[in-house]
């Protein structure tokens, strides 16, 4: 067994919450500690960081972030004001790591928020919060106020000659304003619709204007990555996946939570390390999805030398999300469980496009029947290639999001679906 | 300029042209629903997907751009499989019931299922049941066939600026709903009826009343209103059942107002379908002979200088022509076609035209209106104005009464001085105007037919040069018509001769008993009652207003049942064609004044309708080129109105209160009323 993540290359010391998470339990933590020296960096020094680290969106892409900066246009036009959005909209299924930060390290995500806001040219950002994330946006409300009074945002910001301004909005409740344009529209004080890509958010965002749209995790880490510099961060875990991560822990575990640990961890050291292990031991395990309800199920067999990262998951037929590690032991119905996430997707579709509008719902009705064991034989087929109709051809990425876990039960589990059809399995040999 | 592929056939396009209309130039079609020519692309559908060579992922070719080396194909088992499945999922919750759906025939879902989709369906579940909503008295709504493309919310969003439809719920529970029931409030609302490519909005007045391959189709122009609007007439046994537009990309592009779609059903209402003789008080019957042996009578005893002819605003050039030519030959020189009394020419023809013509708008860059309503004069040039201000943001400002013209107005206030200060340069929207390249100056006929309606005109036209809208290269001083007859009878120049009376002079000499014979060839605007003791020969389609005081009716034919010339506000001759023959023994009107011109025994010079353009030709030669605009008058523009008389402090007024009802025809039509009634109870 590997070591875990040592101490010092932890990021967030506060993430359970069990320290002091004003701003001065922060500065005692090294956030806010020269951030001036930082911001004058200037954009191109914050953005190059940023890129040499490796870091990779925290939201579930796992797109360069540096990359994705340096796509906003060089120099600011003044008619044309740049935008930074962190998306806090947390809301995928089996995942809570951003939260604990609103709640535990506001101050990263504040301090962070700024300094990419510096690699973005951007003096307004907006921090998207979950409409049911109540006792978060106090939090951080709470921390932002702390920083406007001590003069870290605001005009001037950390006397470094940068204004810079956060407004916090909260969502109403919606999934699909996770999605990056989805969640520009709802800003704009419009439906929660995704919008058409070309025009990138890069180009065209927030009321039309150069936008860059992160998630909180991403955000909180740039601080740290700046202080201690693009080697640090690259040398942990493996190229092209570097870095600490958050690793959101539930279902069938000993000691559910969220954990940082390095990139590229094993499953098996993250659940029994972290998490206390599987309900009733290893052998117990039936199934992991490894990266929050939309990445693909992965069998017991699978999970035993899996690496936690992008390209690690990706090989292993799955994706690293954002990295919300749902675990099932054999007690599990995997049929159900995986119908209760289609059902999530299904009510969660916004309804602007036909194939995820239409499709979820057709998809979550056919494995509803796979539960009650009155699916039809041809319902098998049926599933397969619905998911392949709504899989790649939508506006936004929920339609894959719906179809990956189907298909995901559909490889490694068919055996179990196969039973549930009417009749049990004679009726399908004959 | 980006060059690209299609199933490998090589084809440059302008830069930012999408996939979609980069295949349409190749010739190759690409199915859509959602997307439209002329509005916003919304990419929701999915049937327009095709595939380009090493991406993972079909493109939305509706909006996606094109980028150079890109290689496009739409016919690949990929796209198809993508079509299908789109297809199978706009079918599973769309009820099957063409046979009972009005856009049964013409219905894009059922054309593009029968290319792209399936043969059989494998949805097993429940369909999705919508409730229908309440879009008022035009549009029928069957919201269960919705595929939620929102070209519906779009227009109106857009092009109407009337943002009264939205989405509400998500997903699966998606509706389109009203921002309230019982009307949309747009003079635009049925072109919705035919944007939706499916069933689920159908023409209420419509509904059951046939199958489009029942139809014959006629094509013609909307009179009215005086924009002169491209439309198809649609019928069937000698009934006109509906009105669709026709894109003219000069005038209406492919919209249409609402009177122009819906008011044809007074047309079959009240209707004057044989002569009618007065006796004794009251009308009886008579047959043609013993109509026109009376007006030839009644005619003959009256002396010319007691003698008058008026023209309505529904009315045709060839019948004006053969009227005025009828009277003309008698030495009758009280002949008007300017119910109103609007202070236009004669002489000057920019004086009466929307001289920058109405795609012209397109290039404005600073507008005033002045005493006008767009929106309730010609839907279709508002919705211009507002696409011009959508563009570009341009300033518009108006000087008269404040109303919603779905567009940002400076309102300058209705009291007519202002115009004056803006004449003298002394108002600061005379800079704004001064300042732009394509200033346009829209007066609204209302403005020019109050007592002051010469000063107004004159005034209008002081400041065309004030503000430099008069050049030769471009022409802003622009006169919105409201009736379909006005601009073509002015061309024709049928107004007053030396002496004559004019409408109101009519009136003034019918009270005092110096007039003895009124002929009204549907003039319907003027109010009669001081007509009372005239004999009154009234000729029209409709037994409206004007046949109320009348002593001899003479059927004559609709809009849609002869041939006639009509020149909109623009001086643009355009011909409506007749999509069925008049009701009964009714007549074209031009063929009751050769009738009437041989009871008197002095015939017309023809008695053809070919001989009869060709008189129309020979006095002024432009009405021959259908379809086009007049020759703009040489440079400078000629002084015209009286700059210098007194205006009336009264303020400018709206002359149009009720869209719905304005002509005999829309008055008698029970839809146009239900409207009415419906924005009235909103």
């Amino acid at each position: 067994m590997t070591e875990p993540v040592r101490d010092a290359d932890r990021v967030f010391h506060n993430l359970d919450g069990s320290g002091d998470g004003s701003l001065a339990g922060a500065r005692q933590r090294g956030d806010w500690d020269d951030t001036r020296a930082l911001i004058l960096r200037g954009r191109d020094a914050i953005q190059g960081t940023v890129r040499e680290a490796g870091l990779r969106g925290r939201g579930g892409a796992g797109f360069s972030t540096g990359l994705k900066w340096s796509f906003m246009p060089k120099e600011p036009a003044p008619e044309r004001p740049h935008y930074l959005i962190v998306n806090a909209d947390e809301s995928e299924p089996g995942t809570c790591k951003d939260r604990e930060i609103l709640l535990h390290e506001p101050h990263k995500l504040i301090e962070g928020t700024l300094l990419a806001g510096v690699g973005v040219s951007a003096h307004t950002a907006y921090i998207y919060v979950r409409g049911e994330f109540e006792a978060e946006r106090r939090c951080l409300e709470a921390a932002l106020a702390d920083c406007y009074a001590a003069g870290l945002l605001g005009r001037d910001a950390c006397g470094s000659g940068y204004d810079f301004d956060v407004h916090v909005h909260r969502g109403a409740g919606a999934y699909i304003c996770g999605e990056e344009t989805g969640l520009i529209e709802s800003l704009e004080g419009k439906k929660g619709f995704p919008r058409l890509k070309p025009p990138f958010p890069a180009n065209a965002g927030l009321w039309g204007f150069p936008t860059t749209v992160n998630n909180v995790e991403t955000i909180a880490v740039v601080p740290t990555i700046l202080r201690r510099g693009a080697p640090w961060f690259g040398g942990i875990g493996r190229p092209q996946n570097t870095g600490t991560k958050l690793f959101c822990l539930s279902g069938h575990v000993e000691r559910p939570g969220t954990v940082e640990a390095e990139m590229g961890i094993p499953l098996r050291e993250l659940i029994e390390h972290h998490a206390g292990g599987v309900r009733g031991g290893w052998d117990n395990l039936l199934a992991v999805i490894p990266g929050g309800s939309s990445t693909k199920v992965l069998p017991a067999a699978a999970c035993e030398d899996l690496r936690m990262d992008f390209d690690g998951l990706r090989e292993a037929g799955s994706a690293l999300g954002t990295a919300g590690v749902i675990v099932m032991d054999r007690s599990t119905d995997i049929v159900a469980a995986i119908a209760r996430l289609s059902h999530f997707y299904w009510h969660e579709s916004c309804g602007q496009c036909t194939p995820c509008r239409e499709g979820t719902g057709w998809v979550s009705r056919i494995m509803d029947r796979f539960v009650a064991g009155a699916a039809a034989p041809s319902d098998l087929d049926t599933l397969e290639s619905i998911c392949g109709q709504i899989e790649g051809h939508t506006i936004c990425a929920l339609g894959d999001a719906a179809a990956w876990p189907v298909q995901g039960l559909l490889t490694h589990f068919r055996d179990e679906l196969e039973q549930r059809v009417a009749g049990g399995r004679r009726h399908l040999a004959a | 300029m980006p060059k690209l592929s299609i199933d490998g056939t090589e084809i440059e396009v302008v830069e930012g042209t999408t996939v979609l209309r980069a295949c349409e130039q190749a010739g190759v079609e690409i199915p859509r629903f959602c997307f439209h020519e002329r509005l916003s692309i919304a990419g929701n559908c999915r049937m327009c997907l095709v595939e380009q060579v090493g991406v993972p992922k079909p493109l939305a070719s509706c909006a996606m751009p094109v980028t150079d080396g890109m290689q496009i194909l739409t016919r690949s088992e990929r796209v198809q499989a993508a079509r299908e499945g789109v297809m199978e999922f706009l079918l599973v919750n769309h009820p099957l019931d063409c046979p009972i759906c009005d856009q049964g025939g013409e219905c894009d879902l059922q054309d593009q299922a029968l290319y792209y989709g399936r043969v059989r369906s494998r949805y097993r579940e429940a369909k999705r049941a919508v409730t229908d909503k309440d879009f008022g008295p035009l549009v029928k709504t069957v919201m269960t066939r919705c595929i939620h493309c929102t070209r519906c919310v779009r227009f109106m969003d857009e092009v109407a600026g009337v943002p009264e439809l939205g989405t509400m719920g998500r997903g699966e529970d998606m509706e389109i709903v009203a921002a309230l029931d019982g009307c949309l409030h747009s003079e635009l609302s049925g072109n919705i009826v035919d944007l939706c490519p499916v069933g689920a909005l159908t023409s209420k007045p419509y509904a059951f009343a046939a199958r489009p391959w029942e139809l014959s189709h006629t094509e013609s122009v909307d009179v009215l209103d005086a924009a002169g609007s491209a439309i198809r007439i649609d019928s069937r046994d000698g009934r006109v059942l509906r009105v669709l537009p026709r894109v003219n990309e000069e005038i209406n592009e492919e919209w249409i107002g609402d009177r122009a779609r819906y008011a044809v059903d007074g047309l079959v209402v009240r209707r004057l379908d044989r002569p009618w003789l007065r006796a004794d008080g009251a009308f009886r019957p008579v047959t043609w002979e013993t109509a026109l042996a009376a007006v030839a009578t009644a005619l003959q005893a009256a002396a010319p200088e007691r003698t008058a002819a008026l023209t309505g605003d529904l009315a045709g050039l060839e019948g004006m022509t053969a009227l005025a030519d009828l009277m003309r030959a008698r030495g009758v020189d009280s002949v008007d076609c300017r119910q109103d009394g609007g202070a236009f020419g004669p002489g000057e023809p920019a004086s009466w035209r929307f001289n920058a013509s109405i795609a012209g708008i397109d290039r404005a860059d600073a507008v005033l209106l002045i005493g006008t309503n767009p929106r309730r004069e010609a839907p279709v040039i508002n919705a211009r104005f507002r696409k011009r201000w959508r563009a570009a943001g341009i300033p518009i400002a108006r000087v008269g009464p404040v109303t919603d013209l779905t567009y940002p107005v400076t309102e300058l206030g209705a009291e007519p001085v202002v115009l004056a200060e803006l004449a003298q340069g002394s108002h600061p929207f005379a800079e704004v105007l001064g300042q732009a390249r394509y200033p346009l100056i829209v007066v609204g006929s209302g403005a020019l037919a109050r007592p002051d309606g010469a000063v107004v005109l004159g005034l209008a036209r002081q400041l065309a040069d004030t503000v430099g809208a008069a050049g030769a290269a471009w022409n802003g001083f622009s006169v919105l018509q409201r009736s379909a007859a006005r601009a073509g009878g002015l061309e024709l120049g049928i107004v007053p001769a030396d002496g004559g009376l004019d409408a109101s002079g009519m009136q003034a000499a019918a009270r005092e008993g110096r007039l003895d014979f009124l002929y009204l060839l549907g003039a319907d605007e003027i109010d009669p009652e001081a007509f009372r003791d005239t004999f009154t020969v009234y000729q029209g389609h409709h037994a409206d207003r004007g046949a109320r005081h009348a002593d001899v009716l003479l059927p004559g034919a609709a809009y849609t049942e002869q041939e006639a010339t009509y020149v909109n506000t623009e001086g643009r001759p355009q011909q409506a064609r007749p999509a069925h023959p008049p009701p009964g023994n009714a007549r074209p009107d031009w063929k009751i004044f050769v009738a009437l011109a041989r009871e008197l025994g002095s015939p017309l010079s023809y008695e053809s309708l070919d001989g009869l353009r060709s008189r129309i030709e020979a006095a002024v030669p432009h009405l021959a080129d259908i379809d086009q605009l007049p020759p703009p008058p040489p440079p400078p523009l000629a002084p015209f109105g009286d700059p210098d008389g007194a205006l009336d402090a009264a303020p400018f007024e709206e002359i149009v209160p009720d869209y719905y009802r304005t002509c005999p025809i829309s008055r008698a039509s029970a839809t146009m009323a239900a409207c009415a009634r419906a924005v009235a109870d909103a």
